[in-house]
């Protein structure tokens, strides 16, 4: 899928795996951190407009409200070149949200795309049925120039989806399994292409989740078919018509990989990598003394929604502090309307607006040394949420709101 | 084109957080990150690494964010070459672009030791172990890879194309 995808914006009839290939790019995307450096490299090298005002996309979504004077000066040099410009899809505080949340939900993206984006986790939008890919500044500078981009075609694994997922387990749980499974490099360079009659079970939500951490298993892109979820999803949002790539029957893959949904169960990532899986039952003694619930993983509706559902009437455990950040300005008024955020501050939780903030160590949720946290966010390496001995603990936000609620690493069993 | 100096080893997966740590990057300067550069897996690599030396690891080097911080503070602080046995796609990516010299090869990376003397002509691709005289030779780029590096770039390599039509 992941080759035709490619070679339709290559403008070839086919391709095949370790061909070298210049692709149109659909939308090319930056933020707050990479997008400065990209707007350096873009000036050095004379380049004078992007190619598409239409297909830039500019999202401050790191450290922002500015978390401190040298962030203020990162905003404001995406915010005089968005300007400058005319970029039509520049996302500010008040409107923006964290952006793997945001471009899908107001339909920047859509099935059939090619996007590039200078953050990894654009691997996500493979989940509409897109080719998606993280690269760097100097990339996402020429794609903004030039609007195209060069790719080695990769090879792919397919994982074979069959069965539903337990009533107590997400998209989360399924692609922390598959990432212990294979490991960290264990898709390095390589397409995941998720298919089979179990994906008619998961919930967009689920399946953005799934595609965000393809990359934690190196890969260059996850992607999932288009089906009726998918197409109910994009109308109404999609600003470009979907255009709907499907695998051949024979089309060839480096591997098979059977996944039974029905059998996965609530999964936790130790520290320091996110190979590092067991299931939440095992873990049971270990004490937390944060929980952060967000992030371009996992800040989703139905993240929130399955914390809301936890946290109701319940309390905090003593000594823990929960951080609940809802991924856009749309899902935050929301979560206002449904009376989640008073439920959360009833709870001893806070809500915070849309940032990347604590996923990376930047703000908002800093550990100390020695300090422990389980997280829906999606690395967990040396030093990632602070201190270089502290501790991050990724799971689904099931497990994260149970754990919040006992104040120990907790399995939900269901309500 | 090629560069020598002491060895640097690091273990597999070393990740673009203990390169650079996001605390940092509320600045795109170079030389201000570069202060910084390995801070969470090796506190002592700034003060120590010389120009021309040698970073040697395993697997999946440079895996995890996008930020090509990561690369430029490693050729900032003077480092002439990261040899591994892989790179993680974006970093390897970025490496290319921003024109930090990056080897892959699995016996290199497997055999020689911290604090090594190595050279390393990047034309053939070969790896000198001075301190044990052994020699290894790295998978070379594909072409259209060179045509980048020569020309210092890919943005630079991007308006070459442009100048000769």
């Amino acid at each position: 899928m992941t080759q035709k995808i490619l070679a339709a914006h290559a403008g070839l009839e086919s391709v095949v795996a370790g061909q070298l290939i210049n692709a149109k790019l659909d939308i090319v995307l930056g933020n707050d951190i990479t997008t400065p450096v990209a707007v350096n490299e873009f000036n050095k090298a004379g380049f004078e407009s992007v190619f598409d005002k239409d297909r830039v996309a500019i999202v401050l979504d790191h450290f922002v409200p500015n978390k401190d004077i040298k962030a203020a000066e990162q905003s404001k040099t995406c915010r005089e070149f968005a300007c400058a410009h005319c970029v039509s899809h520049f996302y500010d505080v008040g409107k923006m949200g964290i952006e793997h949340a945001l471009l899908p939900e107001q339909g920047v993206v859509t099935a059939g795309d090619c996007i590039i984006g200078a953050d990894s986790h654009t691997c996500t939008y493979g989940a509409l049925g897109a080719f998606s890919t993280g690269v760097g500044s100097t990339d996402m500078a020429a794609g903004m120039a030039t609007g195209m981009a060069w790719f080695k075609v990769p090879t792919a694994i397919k994982f074979n989806l069959t069965g539903k997922l337990p009533s107590n387990c997400s998209g989360k749980d399924v692609i922390l399994m598959i990432i212990g499974m294979i490991g960290v490099d264990g898709a390095l360079y390589k397409s995941m292409e998720f298919t089979g009659d179990g994906v008619r079970s998961l919930s967009m939500d689920d399946r953005l989740c799934i595609c965000n951490m393809a990359i934690e298993a190196g890969a260059k892109n996850g992607v999932f078919p288009v089906d009726d979820v998918t197409l109910s999803y994009l109308n109404g949002r999609s600003e470009r018509a979907p255009v709907i790539f499907e695998a051949d029957a024979d089309a060839e893959y480096e591997k098979v990989i059977d996944i039974d949904l029905s059998a996965v169960v609530p999964t936790v990532a130790c520290p320091h990598l996110p190979e590092n899986t067991r299931p939440a039952g095992e873990l049971g003694g270990i004490k937390v003394d944060q929980v952060v619930i967000g992030s371009c993983t996992n800040g989703r509706m139905e993240d929130v929604e399955a914390a809301y559902k936890i946290l109701k009437d319940k309390k905090v455990a003593d000594g823990v502090r929960c951080i609940i950040i809802p991924a856009t300005m749309r899902i935050y008024r929301e979560c206002l309307e449904r009376g989640f955020i008073t439920a959360f501050i009833d709870a001893g939780a806070v809500v915070s607006t849309p940032t990347c903030g604590p996923c990376l160590g930047g703000y908002m949720g800093i550990l100390a040394s020695g300090e422990r946290c389980i997280a829906t966010t999606n690395r967990n390496f040396v030093g990632r949420m602070g201190h270089v001995d502290s501790e991050v603990y990724l799971a689904s936000p099931h497990t994260a709101a149970a754990s919040a609620v006992t104040g120990f690493i907790t399995e939900y069993r269901g309500a | 084109m090629n560069t020598q100096g002491k060895v640097f080893k690091y273990p597999d997966n070393v990740d673009t957080d203990v390169i650079i740590p996001a605390r940092y990057l509320n600045t795109p300067d170079a030389k201000e990150l570069s202060l910084h550069c390995m801070e969470d897996i090796d506190a002592e690599f700034v003060k120590n690494v010389n120009a021309g030396d040698v970073i040697v690891s395993g697997w999946n080097f440079g895996c995890g964010s996008s930020r090509e911080h990561a690369p430029l503070v490693i050729k900032t602080c003077g480092t002439g070459c990261v040899i591994a046995k892989s790179f993680a796609r974006i970093f390897y990516r970025n490496a290319i672009n921003i024109g930090l010299p990056i080897l892959e090869c699995e016996a290199a990376a497997a055999e020689i030791s911290a604090g090594d003397e190595v050279s390393v002509d990047f034309d053939t691709g070969v790896i000198t172990d001075v301190t044990t005289g052994k020699t290894y030779k790295a998978q070379p780029f594909p072409p259209f890879i060179q045509n980048i590096i020569k020309s210092g770039g890919l943005l630079k390599s991007l308006k070459e194309g442009e100048k000769n039509g």
